[in-house]
């Protein structure tokens, strides 16, 4: 990475052999570079000091994020983007309590991620000293574990054991409190002496040879089977072995928001996004289906509606790591738990093959007229809609890019216009839902994958939570796209409002800067896009410019995204889109 | 729906508060906790009681151990169910008593199995082993009487399955007679699979 390579620390690559004496701020570098990381993001304080001191011996690049929040983000989209653990540096109090917003989105999307925070001297913990505050107590809930650290030599044990469980099993983030003394005294640094005991699997993780042949039967006799293929596929790599199991068994795909991508959009097979703002006819398969196979997903509330209505004429095989999650929204049937690459590994051989042809025409039959309905039914004024952004940007990058969305209407659309067949290229806030989630995540991305085409989609409104990350883009030298959709609301609040207050809108109509002007403050170049017809040339030029871009698409302003299922309704009570339907007039226009 | 788990935790610093802060996330009442050494260096034993509420499904009982096990520090839990198993309480109640009243609170314990502990001019304190309702029992019986209860200091139940006896055994022992029999067998529950 070109950042890496002009770090003046490079020729310090050679790792750290054998027991050294060190101060425990250069175990905590030499620990990390030992572990394997070229980058961290962070921001530094008193408390951490010491640790800033010593990077300058070790050969990882800072990257100096304007919010700590930010810092937390990125390292979350540094992993999503490259599978890899990323690393979040804070100070003690208020930069350790910054960080809780990203490592709780962390912890809903199972991300594997390290947050490393100053804390006060060990001599005066507990004291409510300057800058104190309890963040392993804070973030107990959010974290798959935490750390409190106050002896230098308890540095790298903590440290090599915090990115074991943060990749271990179900992935999450782990965080580890360092105190200002132990940062500073020496100790012994031994690096392999550190290592973690060998993970050992959840001991209630046991698939039972009778329950994979219980699974196979009904796989093989099921005649409205679909897989529900979640983020899962992406955490145990298992792409291929989900493709083979819908192949070879003809079955249809769904997936969930974070699923996109672990199968390929435009697969025959794959029917598209399940839930709240999925394809309708994604859903009533699932309402329709006498088998459901959730291939690494949890059956959150925005995918099932609820409970009591879910599919209720199917068995269910739930494919799962975390046994927690096995019967906690949906009773599974048949529960296989364990890595879900392993498990399909084990089940494939069991499954000859299968004639769905029936089916998968019951389910293209009703896709026909609701595809049309929801999706393309737009008024073609030559007015912008947020859909023509999100389609043509698909059409234009090819597919390709790294898409990293906010939170809110324009998030929906991307999932349903942007046509992931990779995994890795949506990076979203899924379970935790965290506006202010896209510009800091594409920086992860981008600096995870500095070949990539990375774009940002954010709101006007989440755009603005962590805007100041503009810098640091431009500080690094990084080569991303923002697309803002602007609709002058906080949009999905605005849609809730339409749909369920009777068009109160209250508290969601926003002002906003001139978006293109503060790019420009930045140094980072800039168009507002107004028309249709500007929009493919305005995506051209920010991708052909060598560096940052910023395009300010001015959409409808009261457009919603539809399907919607109300929350807590039935997967087949949705909201569709009001309106003509073409297809009545013109078919074959469509 | 009352559960009971007898875990294994790493005797260090926080435990505790991760053990406790699980049921309070998933919004489950503890009715009571023991936590002492157990057998093996450096391994605490927790007997945890609680109450999952009602809208919670059947299978709270396997979910909250698989979360519990989804904590770094728990070693083994253990979810005793409908297990047999020897349940056991202490508590220790001072009651108001003078040397013209004491009589009487003897005659109780003596019926109860307890054992006075001290006595003092106006109290004495009685300790009490065994099940819930013995100890409430007593509890109950000493309510009836003229003295007053001063203080109830309770242990919350601490919980060991029973060792892997032969059914006919266990019938002569009188234990596992009209008690629901085990769903599974005692020796197999760490491997079970949903
Ligand atoms: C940090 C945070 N605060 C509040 C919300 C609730 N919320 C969900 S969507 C939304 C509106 C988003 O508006 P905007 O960013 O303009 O995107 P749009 O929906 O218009 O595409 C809000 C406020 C949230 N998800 N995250």
């Amino acid at each position: 990475m070109s950042n890496i390579e002009k770090n003046d620390n490079a020729h310090l690559a050679e790792p750290i052999t054998g027991p050294t004496r060190l101060t425990g701020a250069e175990i905590l570098w030499a620990t990390l570079v030992g572990e394997g990381v070229t980058v961290v993001f962070g921001y530094p304080g008193g408390a951490i000091l010491p640790v800033y001191d010593a990077l300058r011996k070790f050969p990882i690049h800072h990257i100096l994020v304007r919010h700590e929040q930010g810092a937390s983000h990125m390292a979350d989209g540094y992993s999503r983007a490259s599978g890899k653990v990323g690393v979040a540096i804070a100070t003690s109090g208020p930069g350790a309590t910054n960080l809780v917003t990203g490592i709780a989105t962390a912890m809903l999307d199972s991300i594997p991620m390290v947050c490393i925070t100053g804390q006060v001297s060990s001599k005066v913990l507990g004291s409510d000293a300057f800058q104190e505050v309890d963040i392993t107590g804070i973030t107990l809930p959010i974290t798959k574990h935490n750390f409190l650290v106050n002896r230098p030599e308890d540095i790298a044990p903590a440290v090599r054991y915090a990115f074991q469980i943060a990749k271990s099993g179900r992935p999450g983030p782990v965080l580890v409190d360092i105190t200002k003394d132990a940062q500073q005294q020496s100790a012994l640094f031994d690096f392999a002496a550190a290592k973690p005991r060998p993970y050992a699997a959840h001991p209630m993780l046991s698939v039972q040879h009778d329950h994979l042949h219980e699974a196979a039967e009904l796989i093989r006799n099921a005649k409205r089977p679909v897989i529900l293929a979640g983020h899962g596929i992406m955490q145990s790599n298992a792409g291929e072995q989900v493709r083979s199991l819908a192949e070879r068994m003809q079955i249809p795909v769904g997936t969930t928001l974070l699923g996109l991508g672990a199968f390929p959009a435009s697969h025959l097979l794959n029917m598209g996004m399940m839930g709240m703002h999925g394809e309708s006819w994604v859903n009533h398969a699932i309402q329709e289906a006498d088998l459901l196979i959730a291939c690494g997903m949890r059956f959150d509330d925005r995918v099932i509606g609820t409970p009591t209505t879910y599919s209720p004429n199917s068995k269910k095989i739930h494919i799962e790591v975390d046994p927690a999650e096995i019967n906690k929204n949906i009773k599974a049937d048949v529960a296989l738990v364990g890595d879900l690459r392993q498990v399909l590994e084990q089940l494939l051989p069991l499954l000859p093959g299968r004639d769905g042809s029936a089916w998968l025409k019951t389910i293209a039959d009703s896709k026909g007229s609701a595809a049309v309905l929801d999706i393309t039914n737009l008024p073609d004024s030559g007015h912008l809609y947020a859909a023509h952004v999100m389609h043509d940007l698909w059409r234009i990058t090819d597919g390709k890019a790294i898409i990293v969305t906010d939170v809110g209407q324009h998030q929906m659309w991307e999932a349903q216009y942007y046509r992931h067949d990779q995994p890795r290229t949506l990076i979203t806030s899924g379970g935790l839902g965290t506006m202010g989630f896209a510009l800091p995540a594409a920086i992860g991305a981008k600096v995870a994958c500095p070949d990539k085409e990375v774009w940002v989609i954010a709101g006007d409104g989440g755009f603005q939570m962590t805007a100041c990350e503009l810098a640091t883009i431009v500080q690094e030298k990084l080569d991303i796209n923002v697309a803002i959709i602007n609709n002058g609301f906080l949009g999905m609040v605005r849609q809730w409002q339409e749909f369920f207050y009777e068009k109160n809108y209250e508290s969601t109509p926003l002002v906003s800067p001139d978006f293109v002007k503060l790019a420009d403050a930045h140094g980072i170049p800039g168009a507002a896009v107004r028309d249709r017809g500007d929009l493919e040339a305005a995506v051209q030029s920010a991708r052909a410019h060598k560096g940052p871009y910023l395009l300010n698409f001015l959409v409808e302003k009261e457009d919603s995204v539809y399907p919607m299922i109300p929350a807590g309704a039935a997967l087949h009570e949705m909201i569709r889109r009001p309106g003509r339907n073409p297809l009545d007039e013109h078919p074959e226009d469509l | 729906m009352l559960h009971t788990f007898v875990a294994y935790v790493e005797d260090k610093p926080g435990v505790l508060t991760r053990v406790a802060s699980l049921f309070r996330r998933l919004n489950i009442n503890i009715i009571s906790l023991t936590v002492g050494h157990s057998e093996r260096p450096g391994i605490s034993r927790m007997t945890i009681v609680a109450n999952a509420p009602d809208h919670a499904n059947a299978e709270a009982g396997h979910r909250i151990r698989a979360s519990l096990f989804k904590l770094e520090d728990v070693v083994e839990v253990d979810d005793i169910g409908k297990a047999p198993a020897v349940t056991r309480e202490l508590a220790l109640i001072k009651v108001a008593a003078t040397a013209h009243t004491r009589s009487h609170i003897f005659e109780l314990a003596e019926v109860f199995r307890a054992r006075i502990v001290d006595l003092a001019p106006d109290s004495l304190m009685i300790e009490i082993t065994g099940v819930e309702s013995k100890i409430e029992g007593l509890i109950q019986v000493l309510n009836e009487t003229e003295e007053r209860v001063l203080e109830v200091c309770r242990s919350g139940k601490m919980t060991m399955r029973r060792g892997a006896h032969k059914s006919g055994v266990l019938r002569a022992m009188g234990v596992g007679t009209g008690e629901p029999q085990p769903e599974e067998p005692a020796f197999e529950h760490f491997a079970d699979n949903i």
